[in-house]
């Protein structure tokens, strides 16, 4: 279970990556990533998937809400009109020239919406029975 | 400065950010709720002042050029409804300070509100069809949650039927936007102006025109679909209720006024003749439940129908003095009627009903809210020199002018009726004596519920003593519509 749910989680987080310019994206990836935290609920209960996911689902909502609002404004501070994507070229060991900009932290704000009403949804349904 | 027109938006996202952030303090979601609403007014009435001149305001989101991307457009119209929306936003988040229960807060209560105001902004502002359908996604969504919040069997049951019924009517408008889009290959709404326009006239724009307005006309409840309203909103809350007759029917009839002045003008005698004989139909099915019942806001959600035949009526005579009756109506109405809705809220905390039959004698316990109910109810019915009567004015002359008799008649007589059931209010909750078994300790009103009545009221009273400004603005907004190429041109910039 350990090792499935890590592998969704991973697997999450590269959909997230290529959404840029191939099929996938925050909301995609958002999706796996909260199926990696069903899994862990439908085997060891929601309580332990609670206690896995550290904070609250609302508080994942209130954070990649903030994210993707961010990201929007961004341009607006380089005098942009709003949502304009901005890169900044990171020249790190093994991925040279790597872009990374605006588009992908909205990605990742609406990743983590995406998990956020999930397992908001989902949670307390799986408490109820 | 066009990045002023997605400013509401973003002081809306930011405040119900904020607020989630904070649901377990709902003393610090109130105050930041305050703070988002009144800073929503500064930015609202920072983009009127900008286009009150007649400037056309656009914002390429993303920076993608017209039609690709999205655009957001603020005309005199848009910019006045979102004036609207940040003034009924405050008066119902400060309502809400006094009157909602902190199980409703801890639930997301005021987060929902700010996401809602954003939705209804973002419809105003959006200059494409199909980002339009998100908007009203955004607004709906938010309002079922509110809808359903707290409530018990009777909220539920009203929350399904508001539900179902705006789901269909969303399933219509996607279907319409599709349809246009395999027509024209475009969703912006400048852009579909010139291309429907360039169309061939063999009925499927026509067709398409008919979803829209049953579409909207839903969201808007016009005849004969409006049933969904009255069964719905009086199960909730005063200040949701307020909120929800102020604003959201109003967002369907702006969408209907902003397709049928811009997009579908090409079929008039056919199109606009059918929203002529609807408006009627609404108002007068409208004004008839109202006096048939004796519940107060089962008779103001009566009334909010009878009124959007008024607004629809202005579009469907399609002048411009009709449409600045419209708009002005709009404006009038969204004020008075949350206002009325809040005053049912403290009638209710009062008198611990809402059936007319138990209420009574307000009048001499309580004269300041006499006077205060006195402003709306009848400026609602159009007696001078209240708001009302400046729009009913502007409506029965552009009625006249364009030799429409029939309906001129309905007007003057569902006005009539309107006056017959404000005053039957007045008299049986204010003035005859109480039934003797009020509530042992009515829970008194304070400074939250009074303060966004009375400046509701205020404001009521400067649209009808100082109309001119605001009848200029609504001239100079209806002018905007009816010269569509001035809108094409600052969207698609000139042409070569």
């Amino acid at each position: 279970m350990r090792f499935l749910a890590s592998l969704l989680l991973v697997a999450s987080v590269f959909l997230l990556w290529r959404g840029h310019n191939e099929p996938g994206g925050g909301f995609a990836g958002g999706l796996m990533a909260a199926s990696a935290f069903v899994l862990h609920a439908l085997a060891l209960g929601p309580d332990g998937a609670r206690r896995a996911l550290r904070v609250s689902p609302l508080f994942l909502i209130a954070t990649g809400l903030g994210i993707a609002l961010l990201a929007a404004l961004i341009g607006v501070m380089a005098g942009d009109p709003i949502l304009t994507g901005h890169w900044v070229t990171l020249d790190t060991p093994g991925a040279e020239n790597l872009k990374v900009g605006t588009p992908l932290l909205f990605d990742a704000g609406v990743y983590l919406v995406v998990v956020g009403v999930v397992l908001n949804i989902i949670l307390p349904l799986m408490e109820d029975e | 400065m066009s990045g002023l027109v997605a400013l509401p938006l973003v002081v809306m996202l930011a405040s119900s950010v904020a607020a989630l952030a904070f649901l377990r303090y709902p003393k610090i979601q109130e105050a930041i709720a305050l703070t988002g609403m009144v800073a929503l007014v500064g930015a609202a009435g920072w983009l009127l002042a900008e286009t009150w001149d007649g400037e056309i305001l656009v914002l390429q989101a993303g920076n993608w050029p017209a039609p690709f991307g999205i655009t957001l457009v603020a005309d005199l119209f848009a910019s006045i409804m979102v004036m609207l929306a940040a003034i009924v936003g405050l008066a119902a988040t400060m309502y809400s300070v006094g009157t909602i229960d902190a199980d409703r807060e801890r639930y997301g209560y005021y987060p929902l509100m700010n996401i809602l105001v954003l939705g209804v902004c973002g419809a105003f502002l959006t200059g494409d069809l199909f980002n339009l359908y998100v908007w009203f996604e955004v607004l709906l969504v938010a309002s079922f949650v509110i809808m359903a919040l707290g409530g018990g069997r009777p909220q539920m049951e009203g929350a399904l039927k508001y539900v179902a019924l705006n789901l269909v009517s969303s399933v219509l408008f996607l279907s319409g936007v599709g349809l246009l889009y395999a027509a024209t290959g475009t969703l912006n709404m400048a852009d579909l102006s010139q291309r429907v326009a360039e169309a061939e006239a063999d009925g499927y724009m026509t067709a398409v025109a008919m979803l829209f307005l049953t579409a909207f006309g839903i969201k808007a409840a016009m005849f004969p679909l409006f049933f969904w309203l009255p069964a719905s909103y009086h199960t909730a809350p005063a200040p949701v209720a307020a909120l929800f007759a102020g604003l959201l029917t109003k967002v369907g009839v702006y969408a209907l006024i902003r397709v049928f002045t811009l997009i579908f003008t090409t079929d008039v005698g056919y199109t606009h003749t059918i929203i002529l004989w609807l408006s009627v139909a609404t108002m007068v099915t409208g004004v008839l439940g109202a006096v048939s019942h004796n519940d107060v806001k089962r008779i103001l959600s009566f009334h909010i129908i009878s009124q959007i035949g008024y607004m629809t009526l202005g579009l469907a005579l399609f002048t411009p003095l009709a449409l600045a009756g419209s708009i002005f109506y709009i404006g009038h109405h969204i004020i008075v009627k949350t206002n009325l809705f809040f005053i049912a809220g403290v009638i209710r905390r009062l008198g611990g009903s809402y059936e007319l039959v138990h209420l009574g004698g307000l009048a001499r316990s309580r004269p300041a809210l006499a006077a205060l109910f006195f402003i709306p109810a009848f400026s609602l019915s159009g007696i001078p020199p209240l708001s009302g009567f400046f729009a009913k004015f502007a409506l029965v002359r552009a009625a006249a002018e364009e030799g429409e008799f029939v309906a001129l008649a309905f007007v003057l007589g569902v006005g009539l009726l309107t006056l017959l059931s404000m005053t039957k209010i007045f008299v049986e909750a204010f003035l005859k004596p109480a039934s003797g078994e009020a509530p042992a300790a009515p829970a008194s009103p304070g400074f939250w519920h009074y303060a966004p009545i009375g400046g509701l009221a205020a404001l009521t009273l400067v649209l009808g003593f100082a109309a001119e400004p605001f009848l200029s603005a609504a001239t100079e907004a209806a002018d905007q519509l009816m010269e569509p190429e001035r809108y094409i041109a600052a969207v698609l910039g000139e042409p070569q």
